[in-house]
């Protein structure tokens, strides 16, 4: 397969197309938008990541002064920020910005231009959220940003200003991409591709474009009325006028829980696409997997107050909520048990591509399993706010949606560069990340069983917290160590990295049917398709896939 | 309706089995902003929510009591009607008739900036009476969310403006009818919010 | 090919024993990895630089191991302290939290098993079932009868996990009857209790007698607080405009530490609760010590301490009753000298330390709302006697 293709140089009309740094700013193709996306989110990923190191230096000791106060709530808020609004989000985006038409056997998005505007939303609102920095303060309420805290007389600073305003902007072209995502998923299939055929990353994109679509709106309504109240004067949040907090709260995390599931559904759908192709077998349970991303997405509408069981709602709604959020376990459930019976007496092939994704199953089910704990009310009553939770997101952040991200990253980089990444510094990655994600992270349940809350700058010297905490930050720079093996490996393989050819995974899906990189029209002509898996049927014309 | 969106399907000699799902009938354009609507939707129905919570919170000041409902109710109508006016839109962008697009269209336009003006004159007596937005909590969310909805309005008008000047004659539909058609949905969404905003706002102090 | 291929040399058997879930740590394996993978840092770095590629399957078993080793040694390291230490809800001090506790076990059991399922097929199915020559992958699609398993046993799981919280939460939330009330009240950064009954009011420090059913109303002056001390109950949200309840009953003399668990700003850090638990003879005499008005300074050092508190505006935020000082935005001073600590956690109280905060709060706990009043050495020295003096 390879071997026919080695040595391939894509053709491009070069008369049309501008060249150097004009070509990446005029362009409305979808795969550049896609590089654009995730060379961006890597930025940002990169400074996200830098300020929990400087997070994690403070806290190596009870004490520390390494940095004040304030820049450290900064960093805190930013570093929460950053990782969800201006990496793994958008990240998620580029990436099926890249892959949707592909895999469906389109041309191009349903609206390109549209396309190049939501990912200058992206740029501009995540300098704009930056900029604070220069302004004389950066968001420091965390991630949150609950009000009063964020108000003047707390804080008179223009920080959380820049947080409204620069997430408005970026939600607009969020929104924006999802329209985009969504039309052209359910309008530009090839033939053949009939929505029970689809890959299951699209699938994801999909419900997850909805997702967006519906969960996005309060956090924009509650920013706004944030960003009213501090500018033109407004009582939203004045309790003395008769506001209430926890109207803040409520819309917050409207978004804020759905947010989690539209960090992570499509990147169930990568490693629903890599771990096949590296078990050399069909994906198990393929409608039940599609069938519980949907089960997901409508669950994750009606669980936000879980996080809200400490705000004294009430014992009826925290049961509510409790019940809803405990069901979102059974699909979840259900993904993780068809993917272990996909890899099941396959032929496994130990990829970087397949260790990540292995290391996906194996890291988000501690996140997922300490899920349910937190839906059970008295438990979180105990740990809520907690650095239990503080292990529990980034099991699932890191664990699960970083994981698979790298899973994807080492699955597609041949696709988008035509070059295949290093072999060897994809293991160490691998390994480094895996040491050092647990190191880090999961000592944290402990913190938080040790009574210490999240968000504190230091902490008494009480027993076991100094130990955990060192151990917790050299875990940390094992993984920074990690990520700059990665950053090496994405950046030098461009240029010395093995040709990869059109198809060097073996793999069934469009996107491997034609050049790598595609050419800017995709496809000269693109296979029939007549299952889930159109290139297993062109390979194995004697065993074709049931229609 | 047919137009070819700019970046179509691959074309592809073998049968196209999918032409018969019936999503696929539908334009890009116009599947989009039906989408975009749903989207618009929620962010509306967070601040109604809003507006309802806190309705009877305020600790001082004005309540919904001085709104003037009668003379809101007249300008409604007008607002309402845009709608119908908006239908004859595109029963004409069906029969390919772009100079009954165009007519109908600066009707509609007409009758939104009406509202429009309906919407400043109220907010200028309020303004005379000293009841600005940061006066108290209900006059916070009683600016806010019509303020929303006016700025919507306000959009409305600028495409709808926009529309009549590009649309042109075409094959078997105008040039843009996909266009007109996409504004013309947004523009029954706005009026549909006004159909829930005017009955909590205004109509709720008639029997409180 | 793509480059899988060069690592389809079928690894030694020993690797079935690494990754997240290993052996028990063994010193001297550990140290052996430890230096391996030390020498192959130096070699990858070269390697990595040319960008050239290294035999790495040996290199893997290290690190696996290493990773295996560090896991449990950090789990070791970390369980032991989390059982028995103050401020861990699984040392419990009173009825409410020990069925928090019973429940948090329960869950934890149940999901270290289902991890321990999961965990080992795939690590099974990840080397049984590599690439190996002569291996074919099975080509098989799904099965409705498995996938209908495994909905239903976690919802089953799931349905008893339910109704243990309901069960737990109806029960620790019931309204004790006869209650000794305390209003608590957030502020930045620092707590407020004041008992109305007994007409007592003081910060940071709770009296509680053991034995009898506590009910805290708990409120904020400012922005949101939460008010958590893990060994008595689990935390409730301070809320402005808002009274959320947490009831209790300790069951053991001692102290209980806790901490304002909210994010609330800039000292958010330095929100420490202590509750003092005393048998309830000890606590009436307690309640009885705190109805007294401040007892006169008799120290001439102490003395002049009042008179350098009076000559400051330390009295428009503080009081300190039989005294003009009748501030409320700062902590009673009535009986500050009786208190453990100052600045909410941040210090113990001693007169060195009360010395010290006095000179400047800022130094001490950056962001204080109280200002720093630019004493001198002596002054300082004088009012933190005064201070000492208030029992």
């Amino acid at each position: 397969m390879a071997e026919q293709t080695r040595g391939y140089v894509p053709t491009y009309p070069t008369i049309t197309a501008p060249t150097g740094l004009w070509r990446w700013v005029a362009t409305v193709d979808h795969k550049d938008i896609g590089v654009l996306y995730i060379v961006t989110t890597l930025v940002f990923f990169l400074i996200g990541g830098l300020e929990a190191m400087f997070i994690r230096l403070q806290l190596i000791a009870p004490n520390a002064k390494v940095l004040d106060p304030e820049t450290y709530d900064e960093f805190f808020t930013m570093h929460g920020t950053t990782m969800v609004f201006l990496t793994v989000m958008p990240l998620l985006i580029g990436f099926a910005n890249y892959l949707v038409p592909l895999m469906i056997g389109a041309r191009d998005m349903a609206f390109p231009r549209l396309n190049a505007m939501s990912y200058w939303l992206l740029l501009f609102g995540g300098l704009l959220l930056y900029f604070s920095f220069l302004a004389g303060q950066a968001p420091n309420g965390m991630w949150f940003m609950y009000v009063p805290q964020t108000l003047p007389p707390y804080t008179t600073g223009p920080g959380p200003n820049y947080w409204a305003a620069g997430l408005l902007v970026t939600s607009v072209g969020t929104i924006a991409a999802s329209i985009n995502l969504t039309v052209t998923i359910l309008l530009l299939r090839a033939p053949g591709m009939a929505i029970t055929r689809l890959p299951l990353f699209v699938w994801t994109v999909l419900v997850n474009s909805f997702l967006i679509l519906w969960a996005l709106p309060p956090l924009a309504a509650a920013m706004v009325m944030m960003l009213l109240d501090r500018l033109v004067g407004t009582h939203f949040f004045d309790v003395s006028a008769g506001g209430n907090v926890l109207l803040y709260e409520h819309l917050f995390w409207f978004l804020g829980h759905p947010e989690v599931y539209i960090l992570i559904l499509p990147v169930f759908g990568m490693v629903s696409e890599t771990i096949p192709v590296f078990a050399r077998k069909p994906i198990f349970g393929y409608t039940f997997i599609a069938a519980s991303t949907v089960a997901i997405a409508f669950l994750a509408m009606s669980v936000w107050a879980h996080h809200m069981f400490t705000s004294g709602m009430g014992l009826t709604e925290d049961t509510f909520f409790s019940a809803a959020s405990m069901l979102i376990a059974i699909p979840t459930g259900v993904k993780v048990f068809n993917w272990v019976a996909t890899m099941w007496r396959g032929a496994i092939r130990w990829t970087s591509s397949m260790l990540f994704s292995i290391g996906f199953i194996g890291e988000f089910i501690i996140g997922g399993l300490t899920g349910p704990m937190l839906a059970t009310v008295p438990v979180d009553w105990q740990v809520h706010d907690s650095y239990f939770i503080v292990a529990h997101l980034h099991y699932v952040f890191f664990g699960g949606s970083v994981m698979g991200i790298f899973a994807a990253a080492y699955y597609w980089y041949p696709k988008i560069t035509g070059r295949l990444m290093s072999e060897n510094l994809g293991k160490w990655h691998f390994w480094l990340t895996i040491v050092g994600l647990n190191l880090t992270f999961f000592p944290m349940h402990l913190n938080g069983l040790l009574g210490m809350p999240r968000h504190v700058y230091t902490y008494p010297n009480l027993p076991g917290l100094a130990e955990l905490n060192f151990w917790e930050t050299i875990g940390a720079f094992i993984l920074a160590t990690a990520v700059v093996v990665f950053v090496w490996n994405v950046v030098a393989s461009v240029r010395f990295g093995r040709i990869a050819g059109n198809d060097p995974w073996d793999a069934w899906t469009l996107e491997w049917a034609t050049a790598s990189p595609p050419p800017p029209y995709n496809f000269a002509s693109i296979p029939p398709v007549r299952s889930r898996r159109p290139l297993w049927d062109l390979k194995h014309p004697e065993n074709p896939d049931p229609r | 309706m047919t137009e070819q969106p700019t970046s179509g399907v691959v074309n592809h000699g073998g049968s196209d089995q999918l032409g018969r799902e019936a999503i696929r009938q539908i334009n890009p354009n116009v599947l989009g902003i039906i989408i975009f609507i749903s989207s618009e939707a929620i962010f509306f129905l967070s601040l109604i929510v809003t507006y309802v919570v806190y309705r009877g919170a305020s600790t001082s000041g004005p309540g919904a009591h001085v709104l003037n409902v009668p003379v809101t109710a007249v300008f409604t109508l007008f607002l309402w009607s845009s709608s119908l006016t908006m239908a004859r839109v595109t029963a004409h962008l069906g029969r390919n008739d772009v100079a009954g697009v165009r007519r109908w269209l600066l009707i509609t336009i007409l009758l939104g900036a009406i509202f429009l003006v309906g919407q400043g004159y109220e907010y200028y007596h309020l303004y005379a009476d000293n009841v600005t937005i940061s006066r108290n909590l209900w006059a916070s969310t009683f600016f806010t969310v019509t303020g929303f909805h006016g700025l919507h309005v306000l959009v409305g008008l600028i495409s709808m403006s926009i529309m009549a000047g590009v649309i042109s004659p075409g094959e078997n539909h105008p040039w843009g009818a996909t266009g007109v058609e996409a504004v013309s949905l947004y523009w029954h969404f706005v009026d549909a919010v006004w159909v829930v905003i005017f009955p909590v706002v205004y109509l709720w102090t008639l029997i409180s | 090919m793509g480059s899988y291929d060069r690592l389809a040399t079928p690894l030694r058997k020993t690797q079935t024993t690494s990754g997240p879930a290993a052996a028990p740590p063994q010193l001297c394996r550990f140290a052996r990895s430890a230096l391996r993978v030390a020498f192959c840092a130096l070699r990858f770095a070269r390697c990595a630089l040319r960008f050239r590629p290294f035999p790495s399957a040996r290199h893997l078993n290290s690190i696996g191991r290493l990773s295996g080793s560090i896991l449990a040694v950090g789990l070791a390291l970390g369980l032991l302290p989390a059982l028995a230490a103050p401020r861990s809800p699984f040392s419990p001090a009173s009825p409410q939290a020990a069925s928090i506790a019973d429940l948090f076990w329960f869950t934890l059991i149940a999901a270290g098993l289902i991890f321990l399922g999961v965990e080992g097929t795939i690590l099974y199915s990840a080397f049984a079932h590599r690439e190996r020559p002569g291996r074919e992958a099975s080509q098989f699609h799904g099965n409705t009868r498995v996938e209908i398993i495994w909905t239903a046993l976690p919802a089953l799981l799931l349905l008893v996990v339910f109704y243990l919280t309901v069960r737990t939460m109806h029960d620790i939330s019931a309204p004790p009857g006869d209650p000794v009330e305390i209003n608590v009240v957030g502020h930045q950064w620092w707590w407020e209790f004041s008992y109305p009954k007994e007409d007592v009011t003081t910060a940071n420090e709770l009296h509680v007698p053991v034995g009898e059913p506590i009910l805290l109303h708990v409120t904020s002056a400012d922005v949101i607080h939460s008010f958590w001390v893990p060994q008595l109950a689990g935390k409730q949200d301070a809320n402005p405009g808002h009274v959320n309840d947490i009831t209790f009953t300790v069951s053991a003399p001692g102290t209980y530490l806790g901490q304002c668990a909210e994010f609330c700003g800039i000292e958010h850090t330095w929100m420490a609760i202590r509750v003092v638990a005393e048998p309830p003879a000890q606590y009436a005499a307690w309640v009885k010590a705190q109805q007294q008005p401040a007892s006169r300074p008799t120290s001439n050092l102490a003395i002049l301490g009042e008179t350098i508190f009076q000559s400051q505006t330390c009295g428009s935020c503080h009081a300190i009753a039989g005294t003009s000082a009748n501030g409320v935005a700062g902590p009673s001073l009535t009986h500050v000298g009786s208190r453990a600590t100052i600045g909410a956690g941040v210090l113990d109280n001693t007169p060195a330390n009360m010395e010290r905060w006095l000179l400047n709060p800022q130094d001490v706990k950056p962001g204080v709302l109280m200002p720093n009043s630019k004493l001198t050495p002596n002054d300082a020295k004088a009012l933190a006697a005064y201070m000492e003096s208030l029992r």
